[in-house]
């Protein structure tokens, strides 16, 4: 009772009150709105994007990386086969060279062989050809001499064979 | 007893209404209270604008501090109440979260004792605000008469019940809505503030007996005082939450399509 006589009822605004703290709080709400948090706003996209953007720049580096890695995979596979490939190639190309050397040599030595053959042949035939006919002058010669000397006598025969002979080593001997 | 005691001591006691309504300073204009709301408002503009004079990607300690205030008013308030649409409303939800918070804390400040909104005028002016926000944002979106078809008929309930549920549907989304905003935060201050009065006060009564055992009982009522400090501490930032918390809710059902 004695409260009532103060002037106030708890749940009756002061009127001056009701003023001041509207204009107060208007005050605080245009500073801060209008200076400072658009600013903060700003700020957390801003750094939401720099977050964001960071994790999409590794990706890109991740996927570019990956990239290169299969590229360079496929390049060593490319070289690996080529260089297979340059091996067997070589091989091929001694195993027909080394034939193709054999198979010369061998003809060469097949010619050379037929060749000394032949030359051999000929000289043989030519040599019995000279000793046929040197035989059949030798032959001759001494049938002849034999009968020009089968009038003489004894000795005289005895002597004609004995120089025959004697011309016969001498011939053979040179 | 009591009577006795205050004409012995010059204590005020019992604690009563008298004294939230300290003497005037210069006139209605240049109160305690009045000053104590600019003071609010000045530290509060003087934080942001230290923390926030110069924001980097990377934030120095300060800049840290002002942020989480605004994070969690935009993530834990607007966007939880409101969706993404709550965000454009982030700032202004921050505003009033801090004034109200500041204020609040002012009850358990040395020197001051005693929050700005232990005085209606105060939260009457908060509540006021987010009242007219609702219903104006509400009215544009979906023009008056679609706003109040919206908060008023509930759909998919046989007719005759409207007669009972529209009046109860307008009570409570054009009557007790902002009452109960402004009252809840101006009541919790005040009974707070009333509570530390009685076992203070009431501690320095004790104190103040002829009998020693009565003034050894003082202590009590100061670890009570103490304890109920804390506890106001407490009261005071979640009374901010709550309150920006229920203004975005009712923004947010301003803002929605359905009931």
């Amino acid at each position: 009772m004695i409260l009532a006589a103060e002037g106030h009822h708890p749940l009756v605004p002061i009127w001056q009150e009701v003023v001041i703290g509207t204009i107060a709080f208007a005050l605080l709400c245009f500073v801060l709105m209008k200076f400072v948090l658009p600013r903060m706003e700003e700020m957390y996209q801003a750094r939401v994007d720099a977050i964001e953007g960071g994790i999409k720049r590794a990706e890109a580096a991740q996927a570019e990386a990956n990239q290169l890695l299969e590229q360079y995979r496929v390049q060593l596979a490319e070289v690996r086969t080529e260089a297979a490939k340059i091996r067997d190639d070589a091989r091929a190309d001694a195993e027909a060279i080394r034939t193709e050397i054999l198979t010369k040599a061998r003809e060469e030595s097949d010619r050379v062989i037929a060749a000394g053959r032949e030359a051999l042949a000929v000289e043989r035939e030519t040599l019995v050809r000279e000793l046929r006919a040197e035989v059949g002058g030798l032959a001759v010669d001494l049938a002849s001499k034999i009968v020009g000397e089968s009038l003489a006598d004894e000795a005289r025969r005895k002597g004609t064979v004995e120089r025959f002979l004697t011309g016969l080593e001498s011939a053979g001997a040179r | 007893m009591s009577r006795e005691l205050v004409a012995a001591e010059g204590l005020p006691w019992p604690p009563s209404v008298g004294d939230f309504y300290p003497p005037e300073l210069a006139g209605p204009w240049v109160t305690k209270f009045g000053i104590m709301v600019w003071l609010a408002v000045a530290l509060i503009i003087i934080f942001f604008m230290a923390t926030y004079r110069n924001p980097k990607l990377v934030p120095t300690k300060g800049q840290w501090m002002a942020e989480s205030v605004y994070g969690l008013v935009r993530d834990n308030i607007a966007r939880e109440q409101m969706g993404k649409e709550g965000i454009r409303f982030a700032p202004y939800f921050t505003v009033l979260f801090c004034y109200i918070a500041v204020t609040n804390l002012f009850g358990i400040t040395p020197f001051l004792q005693i929050s700005p909104n232990s005085h209606i005028a105060f939260p009457i002016v908060l509540a006021a605000i987010t009242y007219i926000m609702y219903i104006y944002i509400g009215v544009r979106k979906h023009g008056l008469g679609r706003y109040l078809k919206q908060s008023l008929i509930l759909p998919g309930i046989p007719w005759p019940m409207h007669f009972l549920l529209i009046p109860i549907e307008f009570l409570q989304t054009f009557i007790n809505r902002p009452v109960t905003l402004a009252v809840r935060l101006f009541a919790n201050m005040f009974a707070g503030h009333l509570i530390l009065l009685v076992f203070t006060v009431g501690g320095f009564v004790l104190l103040a007996s002829d009998n020693i055992l009565i003034q050894a009982t003082s202590v009590f009522a100061f670890l009570m005082a103490i304890l109920m400090a804390f506890f106001e501490v407490l009261v005071a930032l979640l009374q901010a939450y709550v309150f920006v918390t229920l203004s975005a809710n009712y923004i947010g059902s301003s803002l929605a399509d359905e009931h």
